[in-house]
């Protein structure tokens, strides 16, 4: 995390002062959130290869709905536990060869907020 | 005389406007998250005209008029729209339900039939105005509502769908398409996922999720009921994660055997469609999504779940061996041949762009521009059952 975000931090340095917060704001709560070039590509994932099966507006399909309504009873940790473990019986695969624990955690956490893989 | 210089050029003019163009190599490619549709021809390989407003388009499928001219496209939304593809607009659009997944065109090509999520069942409409013709609520056993996958056109104006959660099958005959009669088959297996028809229309298969084996009923004697074949076909004991379903659509067939993604297992499998046993199973290099053939039966091209969706394999039929491990692009989502099999067109929806292919020298032969293109159907699947 630390190396990936260096970058941009520096980058957005000479921008101005504001966006520096803005990227301060984003990485340090969570420390061990995915960098910025992961978090793109896991917001893709999440719209395309969940959207296969939940929708592209996550309103569900074969899969069931993962709107922020439709999670709200759910905690964070057991929506990430879903995504790395799957459900077994059912066509939901667990991602954790794919996903590492914080990347479900900070997928969980945006879908839960509702605004992750936005199209 | 002015007048009639004037008449002749107006003549000439209209006769320009109108000039015929007949719909047999055109085509339809989904740019899925812009809910939009490209017409495109594979004479050429060009875009011909592009198309706005279909809703949400992932997971969207196509079916086509009887006389190639007008594309029935069902979103993932619930809306069913009718594209003129000669004119390039839409000409029909209705939201029929929540949350759908396909559909299919009948034998007489009257009616299109809708498979439904949200509320679980198939809407029938007459194809000329898009108006209701039947309602059929998929209320399993279970007395419960059920989502329809695997929704399939069958001869003598019957559609083959699967329930879900019930686990059923059903055959509507719709010959008299305000009465469908509804034959049921419940008890077939846990969790259809996908079916499909043969070509020759005999037979429906529907693969299953929950269970090993694949539901066959055969259409010329449904009163024999559904069978279970291919025990050994599914997940098995070690079975690897499936980051993405498997389809069924591109069933190859090549002679008496048929070709289709293994599920759990980077293997294709193939199928004698005598026994319906096992006839083959050749290693590949992932979960395979699609197994298409080439219209001739001597090729099978094989695309990829996660996290190998950017390749696609060949296979020599005849010799069970892959001859060839393509890359296309970013994310390899469908593929489709051209009619007589000399061209695929490949969707690279991370890379923005569809790949075509020639399939004897394997090579690139065309690239076009697309946004996020997923599904590609072109015209000719018009006269194929099943398609």
């Amino acid at each position: 995390m630390g190396r990936r975000a260096a970058k941009p931090l520096s980058r957005e340095w000479a921008k101005g002062f504001g966006a520096v917060l803005l990227v301060l704001f984003l990485s340090v709560p969570a420390f061990a959130d995915p960098g910025p070039a992961r978090r793109s590509e896991l917001t893709e994932l999440v719209a395309q290869d969940c959207g296969s099966c939940h929708g592209l507006t996550r309103a569900g399909g074969l899969g069931a709905p993962l709107t922020a309504a439709a999670l709200a009873d759910l905690s964070e940790e057991a929506v990430a536990y879903t995504i790395l473990e799957g459900r077994p019986g059912t066509p939901m695969p667990p991602w954790k060869s794919m996903l590492s624990e914080p990347e479900a955690v900070w997928i969980a956490r945006l879908l839960k907020e509702g605004h992750a893989g936005a199209r | 005389m002015r007048a009639s210089i004037l008449l002749a050029v107006t003549l000439l003019l209209s006769a320009c406007a109108a000039a015929p163009r007949a719909t047999g190599d055109l085509g339809v490619v989904v740019e899925r998250a812009d809910g939009r549709l490209l017409v495109v021809e594979h004479s050429g390989n060009t875009r011909l005209a592009s198309v706005e407003g279909l809703g949400d388009l992932s997971h969207a499928s196509v079916v086509f008029s009887r006389d190639e001219r007008f594309a029935f496209v069902f979103g993932r939304d619930g809306g069913l729209t009718k594209v003129d593809l000669l004119e390039g607009r839409i000409a029909g659009r209705v939201m029929q339900s929540g949350n759908s997944i396909g559909g299919a065109i009948s034998q007489d090509g009257r009616l299109v039939a809708v498979a439904n999520y949200t509320p679980g069942g198939v809407k029938v409409f007459d194809t000329a105005t898009l108006e209701l013709v039947a309602d059929i609520p998929a209320i399993g056993a279970d007395g419960k509502r059920s989502k329809v996958v695997g929704l399939e056109d069958a001869p003598g104006n019957r559609f083959a769908f699967s329930l879900y959660e019930a686990g059923e099958i059903w055959l509507a005959d719709l010959k008299q398409p305000q009465a469908p009669k509804i034959t049921r088959f419940p008890g077939i297996g846990k969790l259809p996922y996908d079916a499909l028809v043969t070509p020759d229309g005999r037979f429906y298969l529907a693969g299953l999720f929950g269970e090993d084996g694949i539901a066959l009923l055969d259409l010329w004697a449904p009163e024999k009921g559904v069978r279970r074949v291919l025990d050994a076909y599914g997940k098995g004991e070690q079975a690897l994660p499936v980051f993405k379903m498997p389809h069924l659509e591109g069933w190859a067939q090549a002679g008496n055997e048929a070709f289709l993604p293994a599920i759990g297992r980077h293997e294709v499998l193939g199928i004698d469609m005598g026994r319906w046993t096992e006839s083959a199973r050749i290693p590949v290099l992932g979960q395979p999504v699609f197994v298409m053939a080439r219209p001739d039966g001597r090729q099978l091209w094989v695309n990829f779940a996660l996290p190998h969706n950017d390749k696609v394999q060949v296979i020599d039929v005849p010799s069970r061996t892959v001859i060839a491990t393509l890359l296309p692009g970013k994310a390899i989502l469908h593929l489709e041949f051209t009619p007589r099999g000399e061209r695929v067109w490949l969707s690279a929806r991370d890379s923005d762009k569809l790949v075509v292919y020639d399939t004897e020298t394997l090579e690139v032969v065309a690239e076009l521009p697309a946004v996020k293109p997923s599904g590609i159907f072109f015209t000719a699947r018009a006269h194929t059952t099943g398609l």
